[in-house]
């Protein structure tokens, strides 16, 4: 479903991403794990097409189709999805405005308002939001467990194929990380995958990923299964750097 | 009709013509530019009493003993002697729908309004159907003894009222357009709302029947009495088409011990004109009076919608939205006097400045001496669009008095890269993007006017926005 072949990608003239190779299946969920600095937010926003990432050489295809070709609009109408580490603050619109108008782009047949009105509800009491959440402006003054959230209420409104969450567990307390982590269980299917990139492997005790991947001054040095995540919290990103460091260098 | 039918011409045959029903032939001032002989013929036109023709041409001198100020925008290029200072609109219907400009003819489109009102927005039709449904409101009006008219006829209906208020709250000789405006006023409204009478439905300017709203120098009075409440929205939110270059209206309200006066206006003008308006209101004693002003289109737009907070207890709130695109500059604000105690005041502006286009909020706060427990907030917000456009912000605060409470705020924001992939991320093409931004910055604006004022105010800035994004 998704596949990242050879991918090399630059900010401002730095190279980041060194030749990323990335296979995810439909109904598979994916962890990427690695230290900071190892380009783990670069390739979550490279893959959504953020516009300050150039792509320098290398293959994505999502379903088979050249996702660089694609405005992140596009790619969002896919199937794609990124939770965001950093979600923008738009003064003004209100979450359940917003929610409407991402829901009826990417949607072939829009929702009729009580349709909608409805969604919303049966959402945001799922994650156990209060109902009042909808008229807030889109994440103005919200706190980081807040942010988190309603990232999550967006992937659920938005149903996608492929959600990227990138670090959505960082600075989240347990019970945030709990509602999080129910969010994307719900969604857990066979026409659904997922893309983790976390630092730590906290929230991979709430959603057990099927494949885990080290990531290392940009590229995948290693991959395995959860007990991967286990081996890295025992002995740290030390080792991961002693053991691969060389070959990432290379 | 020949256009260079003369007020003489006229003269020599009164019967045909006929003064009593004017309605009925065109006028148009027999050459451009503005001296005594004009303003007489004006006044005389309109068989105005001889005080009013006195008061024309005393502003007359104001107008050329002013400077042209120099501390706002550039007025270098507005020749004076360029402009007919009196059309009567019924000569506009000499025109032709072919006559108007494709781009105003494809806004229209774009904002789905029905050909007969388009041509009357036009100015190049009848009044529009709403006359019917206008009829049996101003018959309810009527009977509460409310008074809505246009400025003309309120001079010959009322003659005592206006008399006692006009150029009481913006003496000709405030500053040089509210000189020229008193020296060639033509239409405009004039309202008087009676004490304990409140207006549920807002009193609109283009329903009015005889209307010559498409006035460039347009004379607003409003008048409310003790207790009272009216809504007054001018204009309307279609692109406003003139031949002429210069708009350049006065208005004044009145609020007596009590009264609320709300005060809305969107105005979009073509892209050629200067818009130099005078907008002041008084508020007696526990008297509130809120400009709700949004300014779109036009070469220049300068204008300051002021409150003089006059009575103990009054508050006087200014909302103001400006958009400059490409070669526009928008020159708007607002200001307060606090001249009692115990008054409030809030003024929140918000700009938009897009491609080379400027917004300056010009502001001034000021509290007298002995306005004890004066309580004032200013906040004004500006939005570039991209990173060329421009904003000033000029918040003049005098404050004479110690025991006061004053805020000011003032914030810059783009709109930025990030928000723009985030809002895209999840579906929205840059344009819709882009615009979700705009509307949320405007919502504070766009919610203190009627829900059909708000959206046609959203989507005229999109259709001003449309091709801006690269």
């Amino acid at each position: 479903m998704l596949k990242i072949e050879n991918l090399h990608a630059e900010i401002d003239g730095q190279e980041i991403l060194r030749g990323l190779d990335l296979e995810i299946n439909q109904g598979e969920i994916h962890a990427i794990m690695g230290p900071n600095g190892s380009g783990k937010s670069t390739l979550s926003n490279v893959l959504m097409g953020h516009p300050r990432y150039e792509v320098t050489d290398g293959n994505v295809t999502f379903f088979g189709q050249d996702i660089f070709e694609l405005e992140a609009d596009e790619r969002a109408k896919l199937g794609m999805f990124l939770a965001f580490q950093y979600p923008s603050e738009v003064p003004g619109v209100s979450v359940a405005n917003f929610l409407r108008t991402a829901v009826n782009s990417v949607r072939e047949k829009e929702l009729s308002p009580m349709e909608m009105y409805k969604l919303i509800q049966e959402k945001m009491r799922f994650l156990q939001m209060d109902p009042k959440f909808a008229e807030r402006y889109l994440n103005e003054g919200f706190s980081g467990g807040e942010k988190k959230r309603n990232e999550i209420l967006q992937m659920l409104m938005l149903n996608p194929k492929l959600s990227i969450m990138d670090e959505t567990d960082s600075g989240l307390d347990i019970d945030a990380l709990q509602v999080v982590s129910k969010g994307v269980n719900a969604l857990r299917g066979p026409k659904f995958s997922a893309l983790i990139i976390t630092h730590y492997n906290r929230i991979l005790r709430y959603i057990e990923p099927d494949h885990v991947h080290v990531m290392l001054d940009g590229r995948i040095v290693t991959s395995g299964g959860k007990d991967l995540a286990l081996t890295l919290e025992e002995k740290g990103y030390d080792w991961v750097r002693q053991e691969f460091g060389s070959a990432a260098q290379s | 009709m020949p256009e260079d039918k003369t007020i003489q011409e006229l003269g020599l045959d009164e019967y045909k013509y006929g003064f009593r029903d004017p309605e009925e032939y065109f006028f148009k001032t027999p050459r451009k530019g503005i001296d005594p002989e004009i303003v007489a013929m004006i006044s005389k036109h309109k068989n105005e009493p001889q005080w009013m023709l006195e008061y024309r041409l005393k502003a007359l001198e104001a107008f050329y003993a002013k400077p042209t100020p120099q501390w706002g925008g550039n007025l270098n290029d507005l020749d004076f002697d360029e402009i007919y200072y009196y059309i009567r609109p019924m000569e506009n219907q000499g025109r032709s729908w072919d006559d108007v400009p494709d781009d105003i003819k494809n806004t229209f489109e774009k904002l789905g309004i029905p050909q007969a009102e388009r041509e009357t927005l036009a100015g190049v039709g009848a009044q529009y159907e709403s006359e019917v449904v206008y009829h049996s409101l101003k018959e309810e009006w009527e009977k509460a003894g409310v008074v809505f008219m246009d400025m003309d006829s309120g001079l010959r209906e009322h003659e005592d009222l206006v008399r006692e208020h006009f150029g009481t709250i913006i003496p000709a000789d405030d500053n040089k357009f509210s000189a020229l405006n008193s020296a060639v006023w033509s239409g405009g409204s004039f309202v008087y709302v009676p004490p304990g009478v409140s207006i549920d439905i807002p009193l609109q300017a283009y329903f009015r029947i005889n209307a010559e709203n498409m006035g460039q120098f347009e004379r607003t009075l409003i008048i409310a009495d003790e207790n009272s409440y009216v809504h007054y929205i001018e204009g309307c939110t279609a692109p406003t088409y003139t031949t002429n270059s210069l708009h350049s209206a006065v208005v004044e309200l009145i609020a007596k011990p009590g009264a609320r006066i709300r005060y809305s206006t969107i105005q979009n003008w073509s892209h050629n004109t200067y818009n130099l308006v005078t907008k002041r209101a008084v508020a007696h004693e526990n008297a509130t009076v809120e400009w709700v002003d949004g300014n779109l289109g036009s070469k220049l737009t300068m204008k300051y919608p002021a409150v003089y907070l006059v009575g103990e207890g009054a508050r006087g709130e200014i909302l103001s939205v400006a958009y400059a695109g490409d070669g526009q500059h928008q020159d708007a604000g607002g200001k307060i006097v606090h001249a009692a105690p115990n008054t409030s005041s809030l003024i929140t502006s918000k700009s938009i400045s897009k491609g080379t286009g400027r917004s300056t909020y010009r502001g001034l706060l000021k509290v007298h001496e002995g306005a004890t427990n004066a309580k004032s907030r200013v906040e004004c917000d500006a939005l570039l669009l991209d990173e060329n456009a421009r904003t000033d912000t000029y918040p003049y605060i005098e404050i004479e008095e110690k025991k006061v409470n004053t805020e000011h705020e003032a914030t810059v924001s783009k709109v930025g890269e990030d928000q723009l992939f985030y809002l895209m991320s999840r579906g929205l093409s840059e344009e819709e993007a882009m615009a979700m931004v705009v509307n949320g910055f405007i919502e504070p604006i766009a919610k203190e006017l009627p829900l059909e004022y708000a959206i046609e105010l959203n989507r005229l800035i999109q259709l001003e926005m449309e091709g801006s994004v690269g």
